[in-house]
């Protein structure tokens, strides 16, 4: 599955006109949810993982990701 | 981007100027999203800022914004916050900026007491001109000015600005993203003096030149260096050395600058209508 085709139905999305590679969400995840594709953009690989704590959003420097829903939802 | 987030920017600016994994936008978004839960209207609410990288974040945000000049962002500021008391008045400022070339307006900014949030954006480095070593870069840390080493001392900022009587006083990082939000909430909502000195990333001239290359890395030297104010509070100076103490340092309620002038402007309405 594309990671286009994950975004409508997980909790997080990574704008890809915003990233800028840092790898700071991927390093940080507790749940190893994101992974960078070979430009290093980070990509929502491992969805069903996500706990929706949100560190992944508040930490991204570029405002690219954003994760929906409450927390635990 | 998420769309809470996007009310408040000017997303048509975006990406934003700083380099990959720079921290600046991550004490950005915390303020944002501190305004943000206030609920503060944009229209009553001012960035000011003076010269660096850090400094250029008023410029994507959708607010009533003024950039100025180096180290004088607290004076425009001052301005502002005198002729229209009723506005919030939020300061962005480098640890260059703030302390510096403009370190005799925070003090005084201090003293005064006047009702403005600063909120220090400290990279330890002169991020914009290429990574000369800043009043607040570590000693023996290394900068394009300290090829062998900074010999100088580190300054505490925080303990300055207490010392000059501001009401608010605390220091976050990039890494605890949450607890920073919090302090600058803090700080926003305190009527008097708030300061806020926020941890943040500079790779490309701080970190690669002290073998922190990353914004990760330095993310990861935060955390492993972070020391809480309790604790902070039972260890010895040499034990501190090289740490991060991360909190609040001061929550006081005091006679804010504008309270007390506008007082004097009441008590003496008679003598000045004679004039
Ligand atoms: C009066 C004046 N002196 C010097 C400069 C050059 N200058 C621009 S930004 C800067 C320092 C930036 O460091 P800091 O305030 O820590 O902000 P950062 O770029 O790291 O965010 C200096 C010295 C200037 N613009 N104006
Ligand atoms: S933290 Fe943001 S900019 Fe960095 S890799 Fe993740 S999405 Fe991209
Ligand atoms: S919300 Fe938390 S668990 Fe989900 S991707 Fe982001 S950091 Fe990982
Ligand atoms: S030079 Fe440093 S402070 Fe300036 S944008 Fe780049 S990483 Fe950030």
């Amino acid at each position: 599955m594309s990671s286009k085709e994950l975004s409508a139905e997980t909790p997080v999305r990574i704008d890809r006109s915003l990233c800028k590679a840092c790898g700071i969400c991927i390093a940080f995840c507790p749940k190893q949810v994101l992974e960078a594709d070979e430009g290093a953009i980070a990509v929502v690989a491992h969805p069903e993982e996500c706990i929706r704590c949100r560190m992944c959003e508040l930490r991204c420097p570029d405002f690219a990701v954003t994760v929906r829903g409450d927390r635990g939802g | 981007m998420n769309d809470k987030l996007k009310a408040y920017f000017r997303t048509d600016h975006l990406p934003h100027i700083w380099c990959p994994g720079c921290g600046n936008g991550i004490v950005t978004a915390a303020i944002v999203r501190a305004i943000d839960d206030l609920g503060w209207s944009k229209d009553d609410t001012v960035f000011v800022s003076g010269i660096g990288c850090s400094s250029r974040a008023p410029g994507y945000l959708d607010f009533n914004t003024l950039h100025t000049t180096h180290g004088r962002a607290l004076v425009f500021a001052t301005g502002v916050k005198v002729a229209r008391p009723d506005l919030n008045v939020i300061v962005i400022t480098g640890d260059g900026d703030a302390s510096a070339i403009g370190g005799n307006h925070l003090i005084h900014a201090a003293r005064r007491n006047i009702d403005i949030t600063t909120i220090c954006f400290n990279n330890n480095i002169y991020g914009m001109t290429g990574g000369q070593y800043s009043p607040l870069s570590p000693t023996d840390s290394f900068a394009s000015t300290a090829p062998y080493g900074n010999a100088d001392r580190t300054f505490d900022l925080c303990r300055l600005v207490e010392a000059a009587g501001a009401s608010y006083v605390a220091r976050g990082t990039t890494y605890h993203v949450t607890p920073l939000t919090n302090m600058i909430r803090r700080g926003l909502e305190k009527k008097g003096f708030s300061f806020v000195e926020a941890m943040t990333a500079c790779p490309v001239y701080f970190g690669r030149r002290n073998k922190l290359p990353t914004g990760v890395d330095l993310l990861n030297w935060q955390r492993d260096n972070a020391v809480p104010v309790s604790r902070a509070a039972k260890m010895e100076p040499e034990e501190l050395a090289g740490k991060i103490v991360i909190g609040t340092f001061l929550d006081v309620e005091m006679p804010e600058y504008t309270e007390t002038y506008e007082r004097l402007l009441k008590e003496h309405a008679a003598d000045r209508s004679g004039e």
